[in-house]
């Protein structure tokens, strides 16, 4: 945690960033420091499909298929979003280090990972 | 994929008269591969008694004998209704002309199934259009199964609330017609990361129960929404446990196997059992492996009916007769 307060410290807004640690409904961090990184999903499959971040990073999946599609960590609990119709888009903030593995619900072979330093 | 001359996966394309008998069991694998590939394009095989015919639809052999007995029954699948992507803009339209391709059969179906992807994304409204629209096919039963469309972001609850009235589990069910034992199937929930559909334990044990006291001479057809054959896992086109269920249906002597997911026709017969996929009412996918993904495929305006379709089938009771038709919505 030491260090996600470190990259974190100079964000006006850290406080209320950890008030919710791993909020869905996160909103993009305003402040450029702040880092956020996109994942779209297209063709039935994320691109990237292995997605390195650094700790407090929040990750956008944007659904560009004609198809819904979901974004689910493998245990079904970590994050999960609700059906993503073309051009809708998910979010989450990734703040512990670890392996992240998820996949599409909807279409189980769509699988990716994010692995957070 | 494995493919021989057993299991080999077919499009329409031409037809033979008998030619094959590698088994020495009357029956032309081949031959019938071949004839069943053409349904796709308006002709109709049945298989009697391990012996093959084919006729036109011109001379449809059981017009006119409705009284003898016969069980004729219509499948339809992925009507997504709430699609209004390019490939097809309409479909409340094009799932208005598979109706009206029901209501002109020749023989009126007794009933119809669907085989899943009823709506696009789960919502009510998508439902309630489909419902409405079904209220004017000749035939009133309409036997659903879900798709993973239909199961989106509720685990299924709306869909059994509207369809699953006294339905196990997550809505898998048997009814007999005419002597022909279905079985409807759930292969769409709780599916595992890099897996294919799946059936899970409490379904497969239920089936092995479902089917115990069935004489081996009783037709059986099963329908499920994601084919029950490895078509193309590689775009998860197959199920898991597939192979345990059919494992309890091997002793029948005509096992039928009905699907949908993969918005085309495709057959494969092996052993007793016939596999067939369905047409899409909405729109079509690419075949496997052709294309980056199974996504909807966009054809010229002029063409998207012809790649949609129905699947009409009849099982004539004592000659061990399966007939499956095939018609576009041209």
């Amino acid at each position: 945690m030491k260090r996600i307060s470190a990259l974190v410290g100079i964000v006006l807004l850290a406080a209320v960033g950890f008030a919710m640690p791993g909020s869905t409904f996160a909103a993009a961090p305003e402040n450029k420091a702040a880092t956020s990184t996109e994942v779209k999903i297209d063709n039935f499959s994320f691109s990237p499909a292995v997605i390195t971040v650094a700790a407090g990073t929040t990750i956008r999946w944007t659904n560009r298929d004609d198809i819904p599609h979901t974004v689910v960590s493998d245990d079904h609990t970590t994050f999960k979003s609700k059906v993503l119709d073309t051009d809708e888009q998910f979010t989450y903030t990734f703040t512990k280090p670890g392996t992240y593995s998820y996949f599409c619900s909807v279409h189980p072979k769509m699988t990716g990972k994010v692995v957070v330093q | 994929m494995k493919q021989d001359d057993d299991s080999a996966i077919i499009r329409p394309r031409e037809t033979d008269r008998i030619s094959h008998d590698h088994h020495h069991d009357g029956i032309d694998r081949r031959g019938f591969l071949k004839c069943m590939a053409w349904v796709g394009t308006g002709t109709f095989c049945v298989m009697k008694g391990g012996v093959l015919s084919s006729y036109s639809l011109g001379a449809l052999p059981f017009r006119g004998h409705e009284s003898k007995g016969e069980l004729s029954f219509v499948q339809i699948s992925d009507s997504h209704m709430g699609f209004d992507k390019p490939a097809n803009t309409d479909v409340v339209g094009t799932f208005k002309a598979a109706v009206d391709k029901i209501n002109a059969l020749p023989v009126a179906p007794e009933f119809i199934l669907h085989t899943g992807d009823i709506s696009h994304l789960s919502k009510p409204a998508e439902f309630d259009t489909v419902d409405q629209l079904l209220k004017s096919a000749s035939a009133k039963d309409v036997f659903f199964v879900p798709g993973e469309h239909d199961v989106l972001n509720d685990d299924g609850k709306q869909y059994l609330e509207r369809y699953g009235k006294g339905t196990e589990g997550s809505g898998w069910y048997s009814f007999e017609k005419s002597g022909v034992h279905f079985v409807g199937l759930v292969n769409v929930m709780n599916l595992k990361a890099g897996g294919l559909g799946s059936l899970g334990q409490e379904q497969l044990d239920w089936l092995q129960k479902d089917v115990k006291h069935l004489s081996h001479s009783t037709p059986i057809v099963v329908f499920a929404h994601i084919p029950l054959w490895s078509v193309y896992p590689e775009w998860g086109w197959g199920t898991d446990d597939s192979a345990q269920a059919l494992s309890y249906l091997k002793r029948f002597g005509s096992v039928s196997v009905l699907n949908g997911h993969i918005h085309q026709i495709m057959q494969k017969v092996e052993g007793n059992v016939t596999f067939h996929t369905a047409a899409s009412t909405a729109f079509p996918q690419p075949k496997p492996g052709e294309g980056p993904s199974p996504g909807p495929m966009k054809v010229p305006a002029d063409q998207l009916r012809r790649v949609l379709g129905i699947t009409d089938v009849k099982q004539v009771q004592h000659s061990h007769a399966l007939a499956v038709t095939d018609a576009d919505l041209a």
